[in-house]
């Protein structure tokens, strides 16, 4: 648990009157405020940091007994009843009895150590607060987004099914609401955002909802024309080879790509690039017919 | 069938403690839609959400009407380049895993 310099996470110094206080908060709040900065969990922690900060310097009491007992907090509660003991006065006993009274996942455990937990009665007892929104990755291969499929993933040790539908995007966030972290004082549940990573394909690169791929293409069909069979996310598919077909031709197999998100039957296309193949360890015979070939081309 | 939920408007500002016509201003500004259902005013549940994050912005940031459309203007257009960049940033691997 670190110590939190509130006065630092405020930018004011120690002298600050209570309406530097405000201006300096509200002019931070404005800047990191969660919703003007979605899915920055920086930004989020910081106006977390910033929160807590005004509860406690807007606050003359907690105030008092943060300067008091600055960077030993952890030892303040053990300094108070020793100079009380010393004093022989129970008047004061209970001034710094858990005067807090917030959520407690909304605060840092230094402050949840130093004021208390969610007891007592101040304003923010009545406040409901929303729970926290959890973030997860899931990595999935080229082949498992080609298909809508359902996957359990474990967050915060509860098990979620998620149906995923085929042509997912790398990068893509989706939101379930209500499976984040639960509501504060009956405010509502938080929501899970899942966002994918698609791992890359040996075979298959995706543009969109298109496929790119390279095939080997031996030089007698690509000279004499002739047929290949091809492996592609959907099955095998023969593909027509055009004699005198150049090295690095391009051709486009229409509806043969990735699914289109969300839409049902719907599929891009599949670019297949021929990279011709010259044969190597030519027999003495082979070496001779292309010297023949040679000599008739000139 | 679709079903569509509603939330009457004055439930809505008890709940948040804002007043009647700070929503009216809302969907006068364009910034949410507002139903008619049997004479009561209803914000349909799919603008729940932003309702309540332009009451949170008013209410904790203090931004008036005229801050909250801009505000809510440019999270849109900063939402439409982070997606803009996922786009191109997958783009671009393609072509960098190619190479």
């Amino acid at each position: 648990m670190a110590f939190i310099d509130y006065y630092k996470a405020l930018s004011i110094d120690k002298t600050a009157s209570e309406d530097d206080i405000k201006k300096a908060y509200r002019k931070l709040a404005r800047k990191l405020h969660p919703d003007l900065n979605p899915n920055d969990k920086e930004a989020n922690k910081k106006f977390q940091q910033i929160n807590e900060a005004n509860e406690v310097l807007s606050d003359a009491e907690k105030r008092k007994k943060y300067d008091k007992y600055g960077e030993n907090w952890e030892h303040g509660e053990e300094y108070e009843k020793a100079r009380q003991t010393r004093q022989n006065s129970s008047a004061n006993a209970g001034a710094y009895h858990s005067s807090g009274g917030f959520g407690e996942e909304d605060f840092s455990d230094f402050f949840g150590s130093m004021f208390g937990g969610s007891s007592g009665g101040s304003r923010s007892s009545q406040v409901k607060f929303r729970g926290q929104d959890y973030n997860s990755q899931l990595q999935l291969s080229l082949t498992d987004a080609y298909t809508t499929h359902q996957q359990t993933l474990n967050v915060n040790g509860k098990n979620v099914r998620i149906t995923i539908p085929a042509g997912i995007e790398n990068g893509q966030t989706i939101k379930l609401k209500a499976y984040g972290g639960k509501g504060v004082n009956g405010g509502p549940d938080g929501d899970l955002y899942i966002t994918f990573s698609i791992t890359n394909d040996p075979q298959f690169k995706r543009a969109g909802n298109d496929l790119l791929t390279t095939i080997d293409l031996d030089l007698f069909t690509a000279i004499l024309g002739g047929e290949v069979t091809l492996d592609t996310l959907a099955g095998k598919i023969k593909l027509k080879i055009k004699a005198e077909t150049q090295n690095g031709t391009k051709t486009r197999v229409k509806g043969k790509g990735y699914p289109v998100y969300k839409k049902e039957g719907e599929y891009g296309d599949l670019y297949v690039t021929f990279q011709v193949i010259i044969p190597t360890n030519l027999t003495e015979k082979q070496k001779a017919l292309f010297a023949e070939i040679a000599g008739l081309s000139q | 069938m679709e079903i569509q939920e509603f939330v009457p408007v004055d439930i809505f500002c008890r709940q948040h403690g804002v007043q009647i016509s700070f929503i009216s201003s809302l969907h006068d500004f364009g910034l949410i839609e507002i139903m008619k259902i049997q004479e009561a005013e209803c914000i349909p549940l799919t603008q729940l959400v932003v309702a309540e994050k332009f009451v949170r912005l008013h209410d904790e940031l203090h931004i008036n009407l005229e801050g909250i459309d801009v505000v809510n203007h440019l999270l849109q257009r900063v939402k439409d380049m982070q997606d803009e960049i996922w786009v191109l940033k997958n783009r671009l691997r393609l072509y960098e895993t190619h190479e």
